[in-house]
């Protein structure tokens, strides 16, 4: 089985948000990029399936120069080989349509995205890679087991979650309940070393017009100070929770 | 031309988050001069709809039960045979799973996480929320047909005193590859995403066997119940449950936490919530900066109270 886990470069989760530019560009002055969250938990179940099924597991990002840093993370988790797509990602469609390409040119069986990338929260390549692919498509996944070319899935909904049943080739919006947070691995030494003899190709992009354009960004106001209610007087909270901010 | 929405139903009960994009569909039919028209499935009486300002309804009869590619394949057809220039959905699960593939089937540029209507509608730039709610992010999407998701109880329900005509719509059904297997749903609980109250509890509640203060207190609210992030990893609690950057989001009315500090990743993920209560032994906690009100006070103390007096509350005002 080839697998292809795409890999989001964003922000660290304690990054403080700022923009420059008169507010049209996100601020990487001292920020820390990691690994998107989601794709950790399907790098990691792409891991127990090399491990414990022998199946091969490439990484791809679609980036500039500066995503290799969480590229050669993954390689130091375990991913056999990296690839990246020399271009700047701004637009969820021309990505989705950057990784499709790969996809058909390496002949991938199960392909693993996130949900969503905190970052721009699009929640939309997985989707559109597997449409533009022809490929089967499971949401918000939070089981997966493959035997052969058949796979079992368990999705997330509102409320609960649903198992299906499918086929390779499968795309998925992966997230956490692939494996556990107590599964994700930190790269040891040896990883690390091995990473840096890793194959990382740079690939050029095809032609994908954008269909969307960040025009500017904003950050909400900031918020007034608290009202803080005596733990002896509970009545006080009931009243103004009622009569001043009105929501019971 | 009109505006196409997609609204979802659970056996022939139109969902709260179906009357909301409705409602945001009709304000923006209103900006661009035209009228909206609804997909909806099974649907027996549409009346609901009407009332959120939908002109039309394509009623699809399917007896299949959902599937994200056949309903991205239906919504196509709905928008070409209406020949709808924006489709708007809602951010439940369901919809987000339709809407990238809806994309793909139209060639549409997709804004997920909207919360207002279009800042202006040519060119069409919508406000959406990015880097988890700690931004807004202004997006002008310039592709012919424009899909829009709007965040849950971001644009709220508006009432009109109008009525929709239904129509019979046979699309061409196609076939899927995933076939659902078996639900496993608890159909007496609020959910996160429909919830005006969510109650959400966090490691300062010490154990799971105390979560029925947690669970006590949605009761009383008719609230949806969350946690922290340690507290589903612990096992105390279900993932279903857990909020954040890296869980559920929430923008429910209101939502009180207990015992939960307000790291930045928690934080983001709640902030968009318009009330926020915060019960917690800490003085220094950082929650007590992002919230609204707040008691410093013992969970174990402060809850079975405040638990107590909305019921009286609630007898009172009933
Ligand atoms: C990559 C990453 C992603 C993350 N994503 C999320 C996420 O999505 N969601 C999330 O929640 N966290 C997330 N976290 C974790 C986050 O950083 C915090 O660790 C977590 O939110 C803390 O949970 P907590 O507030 O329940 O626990 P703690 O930080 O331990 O806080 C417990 C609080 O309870 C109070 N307390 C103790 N006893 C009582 C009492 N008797 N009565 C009242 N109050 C009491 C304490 O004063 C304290 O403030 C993430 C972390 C990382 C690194
Ligand atoms: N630039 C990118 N390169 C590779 N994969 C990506 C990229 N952007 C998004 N993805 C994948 O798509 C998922 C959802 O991203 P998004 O639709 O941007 O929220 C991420 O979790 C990644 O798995």
């Amino acid at each position: 089985m080839k697998i292809l886990v795409c890999i989001s470069h964003v922000p660290d989760t304690t990054s403080k948000i700022n923009f420059t530019e008169g507010d049209t560009k996100f601020d990487t002055n001292g920020v820390q990029y990691v690994i998107n969250p989601n794709d950790e938990f399907g790098l990691t179940r792409a891991m127990w399936f090399k491990e414990k099924q022998g199946a091969s597991v490439d990484v791809v990002n679609v980036g500039g120069r500066e995503t290799e840093a969480t590229l050669r993370k993954a390689l130091a988790i375990g991913a056999d080989t990296a690839i990246r797509v020399n271009t700047e990602a701004t637009d969820g469609f021309a990505v989705a349509k950057q990784l499709a390409n790969v996809v058909a040119n390496g002949g991938y069986d199960l392909v693993i995205a996130g949900r969503e990338s905190i970052d721009y929260n699009g929640g939309m390549v997985p989707g559109m890679l597997a449409s533009l692919s022809g490929a089967n498509f499971v949401n918000t996944c939070i089981g997966l087991e493959i035997y052969g070319t058949q796979a079992t899935a368990t999705r997330e909904i509102d409320g609960g979650k649903e198992t299906v049943t499918t086929s390779l080739p499968l795309v998925i919006g992966g997230q956490k309940g692939l494996v556990e947070e107590s599964d994700l691995r930190i790269p040891n030494m040896r990883g690390i070393m091995m990473a840096r003899k890793k194959p990382l190709s740079v690939v050029e992009a095809v032609d994908a017009n954008a269909t969307t354009a960040a025009v500017k960004f904003e950050k909400p106001a900031a918020k007034g100070a608290v009202k803080l209610v005596s733990p002896d007087n509970i009545d006080e909270l009931v009243n103004l929770l009622h009569n001043e901010a009105k929501v019971i | 031309m009109s505006v196409l929405v997609y609204t979802e139903s659970d056996n022939g009960t139109f969902k709260k988050g179906a009357l909301e994009v409705a409602s945001y569909a009709k304000a923006l039919a209103n900006q661009m001069n035209t009228t909206v028209t609804a997909v909806a499935f099974n649907a027996s009486d549409v009346s609901e709809l009407g009332k959120y300002g939908v002109d039309k309804v394509l009623n699809v009869a399917h007896s299949e039960g959902f599937d994200a590619n056949v309903y991205a394949d239906i919504v196509k057809q709905a928008t070409e045979k209406e020949g709808a220039q924006v489709v708007v959905l809602s951010s439940s699960a369901d919809s987000k799973y339709i809407a990238p593939m809806l994309a793909v089937n139209l060639n549409a540029g997709f804004a997920s996480n909207v919360v207002a209507i279009p800042e202006s509608i040519a060119p069409f730039t919508v406000k959406r929320t990015a880097f988890t709610n700690k931004a807004f992010n202004h997006t002008e999407i310039t592709t012919d047909v424009k899909i829009v998701g709007v965040s849950s109880n971001a644009f709220g329900l508006v009432e009109h005193p109008a009525s929709a005509t239904k129509e019979d719509f046979s699309p061409a059904i196609t076939t899927s590859n995933v076939t659902v297997q078996s639900v496993d749903k608890a159909t007496d609980k609020v959910t996160i995403a429909d919830a005006d109250v969510v109650v959400s509890g966090g490691r300062g509640l010490k154990g799971p066997e105390n979560w029925g203060l947690v669970e006590e207190l949605a009761d009383v609210l008719g609230a949806a119940t969350a946690c922290s992030k340690p507290v589903s990893d612990l096992g105390w609690r279900p993932h279903g449950e857990h909020v954040g950057q890296t869980g559920k989001p929430v923008a429910s009315n209101l939502y009180i936490a207990i015992g939960i500090s307000g790291a930045i990743q928690h934080l983001a993920g709640v902030n968009a919530s318009k009330v926020k209560v915060v019960i917690n032994t800490d003085p220094e906690a950082p929650f007590f900066k992002s919230a609204d009100y707040g008691i410093v006070g013992d969970a174990f103390e402060v809850v079975p109270q405040l638990i107590e007096k909305l019921k009286a509350f609630k007898a009172q005002n009933a």
